[in-house]
């Protein structure tokens, strides 16, 4: 790719330049004087280029289009079996996993949990939720926010699951205690920033999270901001020690007292 | 030499029209999306001429000769080299003629900031065929030293009190919040909007308390997700606050934040390049329009006009180039006043509708950026105090920003921008202090002001055509708040040029002829 670029950089400023090298190079492909034929394979090159170009586009779009496709809301399980159950199909469809109050986890690998087992526990909350590695976005999130006994939340390694996501977990203010973003690449400082409502949370694990620019600053401060909650996030310790300097300048200007 | 070129293309118009099917489709249509081409067979004419008149024909030989495996990869390559190598790219020709504006436009957009831009976007988003549209954004400034845009501090909200500003701002956050999906470009790496979703915190005195809870209730109607705070709670919630003289504050849940401004201006820019719209460089001097004597029915006499005709003057130059179009929208910010006027918009006796001005011009607001080592934690919301002085934070390092407008009386002379640092000492700070404790103790880092682009009618956008001047539709006037509904306005603007009406938001109350009617639209929630 070096070689057409090269030439174009060379002979831009000079039209009659490029002129001359373009022919040079046409006339390597086409034969002489069949200007004609040159004219039609153009032709064809130009609607094969559009092809190309359009279904790349339509390609993109459909990628877009399967992640909301998989988020969308099992309205009518709503309305007919309420809250619980539609979440917990949701999870499950999603290959996550669900735990009702006083009962065992269920898994959606392994044996399908059928709609009549869930059926029976149309009345009883959701308390767990794993959804580690799940396709969850911010319009799916609607199936979790609807669990108001939700006390953990595991949205590890979740691609999709971005700062506008965090800050909808507000919902979930009176029950979450435990919620683990560990792994989520799209996840940053500022949808930490949104975690503050949740205050009866006790565990919260932000490790491992590469959109935060300052981790063991962040870290930090999400401790100011949620006193009661334990939060795991890039080993504070470890970081000491093989970087000393550069951590205790972190450390020195902006905590507050 | 330079002249040398306007001419020349001068000559090319209806070359670059004719071939205007091939725009957009071809890879090779990316670089004729700076400039237009030749038919094939149209040899090129002088030396000054650059990639404005490349060959397809011979460009795709080029391609041709890559040969036959996998050649849509090496497409992209090439495609790719060339983009880089074109205007907008790293690479700069001193020939490069590629700013000069197409001798014909359908629609011409004044102003290539956040406003123009959009209209742009959703122009040729919601266009019926690929390329049926031809669309030119006229810039003057290319690095926006100036436009509001990039001088504002990117808030988004939905503590309105209209109807139709929480409309338009909900309908942006749902935009800003899905903005890879509309503004993604193949082979270009998604955006980063930076938002941060902290809400707005409004606070109210007594006397305001009625009016914040009734914002609220219309807030909610429209579905935004506010809640309403006692000074207790606010204690409890933000004890940083000092609550006295709070009755009441309104607090933004989902949606409300402040993002970087800059991120979006680039996204719509790289993408309306990417759907063929024309960009140049160059200020709009002069509109040549006809006129149209008729009577109403009451006997009055009034004038109807019609721009034919925009002229650009090309930066550092006495040259201009005339563009014919059919329509104009005026979304030149701060300086859509004087665009109007350009437009003999204004011009005729007051009282009358020719006689009303585009009441929107230039209004300096400061922005003082400060760190406080004691200041609020990474909770904190935007804060707009009783007193209007608002702040934010910025970052994580204990700094914030923040400023306030000042009063009629106070408004400093918007002539430069250069910064008044006593403003903030006697304004700002006291305010500033006496809400946030802990910002008695701050130290000024930095500053700087910009244009809000203030309508002195009722602070509120100017959205749709002309009455009389028929085909110059506004997008401006949005006094500190344009940014946020610019998604928004878009949409309505092209809907408003392509179909007639507002068919998403209906913003007929945001038309220009409130103006001669005398009817205000006012919004409460400016600061
Ligand atoms: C300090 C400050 C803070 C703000 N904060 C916010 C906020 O938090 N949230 C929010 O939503 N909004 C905010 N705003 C307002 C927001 O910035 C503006 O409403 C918005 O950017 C307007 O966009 P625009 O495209 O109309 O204007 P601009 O970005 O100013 O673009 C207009 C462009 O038109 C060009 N132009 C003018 N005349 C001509 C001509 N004759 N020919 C060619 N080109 C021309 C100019 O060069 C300019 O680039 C703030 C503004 C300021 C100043």
């Amino acid at each position: 790719m070096a070689a057409p670029r090269a030439s174009l950089n060379l002979v831009a400023p000079v039209w009659n330049g490029v002129t001359k090298s373009i022919r040079d190079l046409s006339s390597s492909v086409a034969p002489k004087g069949s200007q004609k034929k040159g004219k039609r394979l153009l032709q064809f090159l130009a609607d094969r280029f559009y092809d190309v170009e359009a279904l790349r586009e339509y390609l993109l779009q459909k990628q877009v289009s399967k992640v909301h496709q998989e988020n969308r809301s099992f309205t009518y399980i709503k309305e007919r079996y309420g809250p619980y159950v539609a979440g917990a199909y949701f999870v499950l469809k999603q290959g996550g996993a669900v735990k009702f109050q006083g009962q065992e986890w269920i898994q959606s690998s392994g044996r399908r949990p059928s709609s009549l087992e869930l059926l029976s526990f149309q009345a009883v909350p959701v308390e767990s939720v794993d959804a580690s590695d799940c396709a969850i976005n911010y319009e799916g999130l609607d199936n979790l926010l609807a669990l108001k006994e939700l006390q953990s939340l595991s949205l590890q390694r979740c691609p999709h699951v971005d700062d506008w996501c965090l800050s909808r977990l507000y919902q979930l203010a009176d029950s979450l205690q435990e919620l683990s973003l560990a792994g989520c690449p799209r996840v940053s400082e500022r949808g930490l920033a949104c975690l503050h409502h949740l205050q009866n949370l006790r565990r919260l694990d932000i490790s491992d999270l590469p959109a935060v620019s300052n981790p063991g600053l962040t870290q930090i401060l999400m401790e100011e901001m949620l006193p009661n909650c334990e939060v795991l996030g890039a080993d504070w310790a470890q970081g000491l020690k093989s970087r000393p300097e550069k951590q205790s300048q972190d450390t020195a200007s902006p905590t507050p007292a | 030499m330079f002249r040398g070129a306007v001419h020349l293309c001068a000559g090319r118009g209806h070359l670059g029209r004719r071939l205007s099917t091939l725009r957009g489709g071809s890879a090779l249509g990316k670089v004729e999306g700076t400039g237009g081409h030749h038919g094939s067979g149209v040899p090129p004419v002088s030396s000054c001429v650059t990639f404005r008149t490349w060959d397809p024909g011979r460009a795709g030989q080029t391609v041709g000769q890559l040969g036959e495996g996998g050649w849509a990869g090496k497409v992209s390559e090439i495609k790719k080299t060339l983009q880089s190598v074109l205007p907008g790219g790293a690479w700069n020709s001193l020939y490069d003629t590629s700013h000069l504006p197409p001798e014909q436009s359908d629609v011409v957009i004044v102003g290539g900031g956040v406003l123009g831009l959009s209209v742009a976007y959703w122009l040729k988003r919601l266009e019926k065929q690929r390329g049926a549209i031809r669309v030119l954004v006229v810039e003057q400034d290319h690095t926006y030293s100036q436009a509001s845009t990039g001088l504002s501090v990117g808030g988004i909200r939905q503590q309105f009190s209209l109807p139709e500003n929480i409309q338009l701002s909900l309908f942006s956050v749902n935009f800003l919040r899905n903005i890879n999906d509309y503004l993604a470009v193949v082979d270009d790496p998604p955006l980063d909007l930076q938002f941060n979703p902290s809400g707005y915190l409004l606070l109210a005195s007594e006397e305001g308390a009625a009016i914040l809870e009734s914002n609220v209730k219309v807030q909610r109607q429209e579905g935004a997700k506010v809640c309403l705070m006692s000074p207790e709670q606010l204690r409890n919630k933000f004890p940083w606050i000092n609550t006295e003289g709070v009755a009441l504050a309104s607090y933004g849940l989902e949606g409300e934040g402040w993002f970087d401004p800059w991120c979006l201006l680039q996204g719509l820019r790289r993408k309306v390049q990417a759907m063929g719209v024309h960009f140049c460089h160059g200020e709009v001097t002069r509109f040549v329009s006809s006129s149209n004597r008729m009577e109403t029915t009451s006997g009055e006499e009034i004038t109807l006009k019609r721009i034919h005709e925009v002229h650009v003057k090309m930066d550092h130059s006495v040259e201009y180039q005339p563009v014919e179009c059919a329509i104009v929208i005026n979304a030149a910010g701060a300086w859509s006043g004087r665009v109007a006027e350009l437009a003999g918009i204004g011009k005729g006796p007051p009282g009358t509708l020719q006689g009303t001005k585009l009441p929107v011009e230039p209004r300096k607001r400061y922005v003082y950026v400060w760190h406080c080592p004691q200041g609020p934690g990474l909770e904190s919301p935007l804060v707009a105090d009783t007193s209007g002085v608002y702040f934010r934070r910025d970052g994580l390092g204990n700094n914030y920003l923040g400023g306030c407008s000042p009063t009629e009386e106070e408004e400093p002379d918007p002539e430069n921008l250069e910064v008044d640092h006593d403003f903030f000492q006697n304004k700002v700070w006291p305010r500033l202090a006496w809400r946030i404790p802990a910002f008695e103790s701050l130290k000024v880092r930095s500053a700087w002001a910009g244009y809000y682009d203030y309508n002195t009618f009722d602070q509120n956008g100017v959205v749709g055509p002309h009455p009389l001047v028929a085909n110059m539709y506004f997008a401006t006037g949005f006094s500190g708040h344009g940014l946020q509904q610019a998604p928004a306005v878009g949409r309505a603007v092209a809907e408003m040029v392509l179909e007639g009406r507002f068919q998403t938001i209906n913003l007929n109350a945001f038309l220009f002829s409130r103006f001669f009617l005398g009817e205000k639209v006012q919004e409460h929630n400016i600061f």
